[in-house]
């Protein structure tokens, strides 16, 4: 597992939208790994990382909590893709810069929640219920 | 528009009282500029928050439903209205436990038969939060019709936090098509910022963790992740950022300061409450709208762009 200290330090040397895609999708993989499972090679609308967040989020309705995050990192990688093919390249900084925020939002997210399982309860505070409810396996699944 | 908003129970729960007291001071400010009636709930208690939950979460039920009873059976209601992210995420979780669990509804009729009041029922009431009050009990429309000072000038992110729209399967109203809310990108906050003049920036973390559930015992984790957000407010343009829960503006505000003096990070981007801002559009003073309590200095914001 990268350590978030090498994430951070990365993030901080202005990487491009592969090398943050690449490591939003560790960070994930660091969260199923740590669950004892193993990262999914699918997709999802084209993004291995929204279908690493749907598997990671199984079972953990909180983790949709870091849901919105990964969209808008894939919906910034595409807006930078087409930038770039349009050899745009003054109209990647805001975007760029953007998407790194996003990838470090969920970096301390994931990593926080690693350390601290509560993180993230706040907002899916209703979870011991659900375990018990026909609403399980709707939250389990693709519920955010 | 909705006229039944037009006089609704008002649940301001324990944080507008404390820290969020200048939440609660805007709130009844801006519902009597706009000729909206709050009817403060009786004797109201808290909704459960976090404390509760971790113990029995049917407990946290049973708290939010006492509410809602007293709202509905008592002061004959048919709508409360919860300007607080989390007391307007539990009792919608109180609302939807009591329809689809009957564990809950066992739990919540026993205590309160001992406690000597009407158990609630489901569908008995509509919780919505001070975001729904404004956008359909006023609209966009007549609200810029009223407006005296525009916010013409003051660029803002809008940031409503992680219970707003979480889970989704508590909030059935959401998602439903043009003119409800979505719980991917919430947008009644910058629509009615909107209509008073203020520029909205593209902000993506809108809805993201703050991570105020751990600012005790994380507490650098949630400056990290509050720092986060402020920088990338400031990237995306905002002067201001407008909040609609007192937790995530308190929580704004504390790591903003906290950021400062233990990461050495200052960000210059200031706090203010939804509720501030159109009062200040509708030219209500802004003592009296409390703006003068926040932390981070949002009068200074309003007066560089000429507002106050």
């Amino acid at each position: 597992m990268t350590p978030l200290a090498l994430i951070e330090a990365v993030l901080d040397g202005n990487p491009g939208r592969e090398e943050l895609l690449q490591l939003a999708e560790e960070v994930l993989e660091a969260w199923v790994i740590a669950r004892g499972e193993t990262p999914t090679t699918e997709t999802s609308e084209g993004f291995r990382l929204l279908a690493l967040h749907r598997q990671g989020a199984k079972g953990v309705p909180s983790f949709n909590a870091c849901r919105e995050t990964c969209r808008e990192i894939a919906y910034h990688f595409n807006l930078l893709s087409l930038s770039e093919r349009e050899g745009s390249r003054e109209s990647c900084e805001r975007p760029e810069r953007m998407m790194t925020m996003l990838v470090r939002h969920l970096a301390l997210f994931v990593y926080g929640k690693m350390e601290v399982e509560g993180l993230g309860e706040f907002c899916c505070s209703s979870r011991p219920l659900r375990l018990e409810s026909p609403a399980e396996n709707r939250e389990g699944s693709s519920h955010a | 528009m909705k006229p039944e908003y037009k006089r609704v129970a008002y649940y301001p729960g324990c944080a507008l009282e404390g820290t969020g007291h200048a939440y609660n001071t805007s709130t009844k400010a801006l519902g009597k500029a706009l000729g909206l009636k709050l009817e403060e709930v009786n004797d109201w208690n808290c909704c459960g928050a976090m404390e509760v939950k971790n113990v029995d979460p049917k407990v946290q039920t049973y708290l939010s439903s006492r509410v809602m009873s007293i709202a509905a059976n008592e002061m004959k209601h048919s709508v409360v209205m919860a300007p607080c992210n989390g007391c307007y995420h539990n009792l919608k979780k109180a609302e939807y436990d009591l329809a689809h669990d009957e564990a809950s509804r066992e739990t919540v009729a026993r205590i309160s038969e001992k406690a000597g009041h009407e158990a609630y029922q489901a569908g008995q009431l509509e919780t919505i939060h001070a975001l729904d009050w404004i956008k359909d009990g006023v609209g966009e429309e007549a609200l810029r019709a009223r407006v005296k000072k525009s916010l013409k000038g003051l660029k803002i992110a809008n940031y409503y936090g992680c219970m707003y729209t979480r889970p989704r399967h508590i909030f059935p109203e959401k998602d439903q098509g043009p003119g409800s809310e979505s719980t991917l990108k919430p947008r009644f906050m910058d629509e009615l910022l909107a209509a008073a003049g203020a520029e909205n920036v593209d902000f993506p973390l809108k809805t993201a963790c703050c991570g105020g559930a751990h600012t005790l015992s994380d507490s650098d984790t949630s400056t990290k992740l509050v720092l986060n957000i402020l920088e990338a407010a400031e990237a995306a343009g905002a002067d201001v950022i407008a909040t609609e829960c007192p937790t995530c503006h308190s929580g704004l505000e504390m790591h903003q300061v906290r950021a400062e003096k233990v990461l050495g990070k200052k960000t210059k981007v200031r706090m203010l409450y939804f509720t501030q801002l159109l009062g200040v559009a509708l030219g209500i003073s802004p003592r009296k709208l409390g703006i003068h309590e926040n932390v981070s200095d949002g009068l200074e914001a309003l007066k560089e762009k000429g507002i106050v």
